[in-house]
């Protein structure tokens, strides 16, 4: 074990957690277009058909609902299958194996099989892309029973998720945001897990709550550092997973604090902030202290329009406002 | 080819298990008592009973909405599935699955859905696993005409034969896509030729002769075991019962659809008497010897649905179980 202190970015955190899963099991796969090409999927693939050969590291024709199965069933015979879509948007093409199949298999079969897949998802936006290359569905998926859904906004949990998502016995969504591929932090060069299911207290506060998770947390992190530049005490929570949902990570916080903002790369209706304000609703509504605020998208599709993207997008800024109306 | 007559035997006694199986269904479902919607296989049991002939217990299976045939086919448990079908604890998959979910992994039944064509992907990665593991498993994928309406199937084909992955793709042409005649989905009737463009070797069975259907499988199997696979299969068949449940085409209810004269031509090509006539004239069999046989698959059907009834019912606090593994 190294106990030196090394940093890496985003996208090669993810591909060490690949090179060292598929080196200690054969059983581990890569399935999915452009698995192959950086313009894909950046650095996450570095040198892993030149180590593990095109048997285990396939790049496919452009096939999503085939391929999405075949990862499914590949699991379902055995093996461990990562099945990467380089644009989330084009997973909807492979919504049945998903959802029909991977999620229900282990009820529909009475626990006698599982589909123990990876759905790698990758969020890739802005750029004037507009509304077919923009899209953040997690929330779709958080909705369906059998799914696990994981959203790391750290390169340390990227990885610790990716190899608790291989690991898992159940189908896991990992969906990350090409936006974080540029972060560098430390990473330890160790195989280690990241629990799925465990949320983490990134700043503890006093005054408010603040959820985040994935891209949303990247912005969370700013703008929570200017209120304790200005003396103030907010407690951030990184969900880093959305399915399932650490409610008492959320609930003490809420009860501690009153105050609640949730923010949320995707959009308002039907989302992961209005599940969270179900919950603390449900189960904390006497300790709120004012309404609960939700940062998220516009109920709009994504424009192309640079000018029209700045006014999509949500920042520290909208987050710093939406504290500031609860305090 | 010559055979034994103790494997002649076992075909017939498979194809009857499966009819007197599906038939024990017809009238507890008409009754109430079965609820979960059942779609018989009476008419095409010669098809996976030569199929399944060719193949080792460690071979792989997925099926479809009709697929009771499958199952006990590759040697899935009988009781299993009829408690299954009544929702019942001792069902193959506990009761959470129906007639449309049936599961036999210990004998390489791997999966069973409903969703049309939903399942020839998954068939796809079963046999990508066996080819990266260098494994001699063949996998086959049983679907039906309407599927080769639906886009995975071609993305499936092309991989296949991309990859030269070991699986066939098995399609049951019974001339209907559930309600629909196949002159009102296809502008022709040759499915087989789909697999063509694909550069996947095709054959067109007559899906009512087990004997036939054995053979071609075992072309398809050797082709697939020796690194030369996909294959592509077309079994010409007919359902003697519904689309779903017994009685759509059958008793002139208000589904109706099908012309009887059809109907009663492709009775008189029923797999079990084509098959049945076939061991009288070769003496493999008489009348007597196919009498036994048929008490002792009715004993069996008996029990397997006394099984059932005797299971009991899932408990309700056993709602949320099986989410998660």
């Amino acid at each position: 074990m190294c106990s030196s202190k090394r940093n890496l970015n985003f996208g090669l955190a993810i591909n060490e957690a690949l090179q060292q899963m598929m080196a200690a099991d054969p059983t581990v796969f890569l399935i999915g277009q452009g698995v192959k090409s950086p313009w894909y999927v950046g650095n996450t693939c570095t040198n892993l058909v030149e180590r593990f050969g095109e048997e285990r590291v396939i790049d496919t024709p452009v096939s999503e609902n085939a391929m999405t199965g075949a990862a499914v069933g590949a699991s379902i015979a055995g093996m461990k299958a990562i099945v990467v879509h380089p644009r989330v948007d084009f997973v909807l093409y492979g919504f049945d194996p998903i959802i029909n199949q991977a999620a229900n298999w282990h009820y529909m079969s009475g626990g006698r099989s599982s589909a123990s897949v990876v759905f790698w998802l990758i969020v890739n936006r802005g750029g004037e892309q507009a509304a077919q290359h923009s899209q953040a569905l997690h929330s779709m998926f958080a909705h369906v029973p059998g799914l696990k859904v994981v959203a790391p906004s750290t390169p340390y949990d990227a990885k610790g998720l990716m190899i608790s998502a291989i690991k898992d016995n159940n189908p896991v969504v990992f969906i990350d945001d090409r936006w974080l591929y540029r972060t560098n932090t430390e990473v330890p060069e160790e195989v280690y897990d990241v629990e799925i299911g465990k949320g983490i207290i990134r700043n503890a506060g006093t005054e408010a709550t603040l959820v985040s998770f994935s891209y949303m947390a990247y912005e969370s992190e700013k703008a929570v550092e200017e209120f304790t530049q200005q003396g103030r005490s907010i407690e951030f929570i990184d969900l880093r997973t959305i399915k399932p949902i650490d409610e008492n990570l959320i609930l003490d916080s809420v009860k501690k604090t009153g105050r609640l903002v949730i923010a949320d790369g995707a959009w308002k209706t039907g989302g992961i902030a209005a599940e969270i304000s179900a919950i603390v609703s449900e189960k904390a509504h006497a300790y709120l202290k004012a309404p609960v605020q939700r940062v998220c998208l516009p109920d709009t599709p994504a424009p192309a329009a640079g000018s029209l993207e700045k006014a999509y997008y949500r920042t520290k800024d909208d987050i710093i406002e939406a504290i500031k109306k609860v305090l | 080819m010559t055979y034994s007559k103790e494997f002649l035997e076992n075909l017939y006694r498979m194809m009857l298990r499966i009819r007197l199986c599906e038939e024990s269904l017809v009238d507890p479902i008409l009754k109430g008592e079965i609820k979960t919607p059942c779609h018989l296989y009476s008419g095409e049991e010669a098809i996976a009973t030569g199929v399944c002939a060719q193949l080792e217990k460690d071979d792989y299976i997925f099926g479809n909405h009709r697929s009771h045939g499958h199952y006990l086919a590759k040697g899935g448990n009988m009781s299993a599935m009829i408690a299954e079908v009544y929702g019942r604890s001792g069902g193959c998959c506990s009761g959470r699955g129906g007639s449309m979910h049936l599961i036999d992994t210990d004998h390489g039944v791997m999966g069973i859905a409903p969703i049309v064509a939903g399942t020839i992907s998954l068939a796809l990665g079963a046999a990508l696993a066996s080819k990266i593991r260098m494994e001699k498993r063949v996998t086959v994928s049983f679907f039906g005409d309407g599927a080769t309406g639906e886009g995975v199937l071609y993305e499936s084909l092309n991989f296949a034969s991309l990859k030269k992955l070991p699986i066939i793709f098995a399609c049951e042409n019974n001339l209907y896509s559930t309600h629909l005649p196949i002159d009102e989905i296809r502008t022709n009737r040759d499915i087989y030729r789909i697999a063509e463009p694909f550069d996947i070797t095709s054959f067109r069975v007559d899906g009512n002769n087990v004997l036939e259907v054995y053979e071609a499988a075992g072309k398809a199997v050797d082709r697939c075991r020796n690194g030369n696979g996909p294959v592509f299969m077309e079994f010409l068949t007919y359902r003697f019962r519904g689309h779903v449940g017994p009685d759509d085409n059958v008793q002139g209810s208000h589904t109706d659809i099908r012309p009887e004269a059809e109907i009663e031509a492709w009775k008189k090509r029923d797999p079990l008497s084509i098959f049945g006539t076939y061991l009288k004239e070769n003496n493999v069999l008489t009348d007597s010897g196919i009498r036994a046989i048929f008490d002792e698959v009715n004993k069996e059907v008996s029990a397997a649905n006394e099984y059932a009834l005797n299971s009991p019912k899932p408990e309700k606090e056993e709602l949320c179980k099986y989410v998660f593994k």
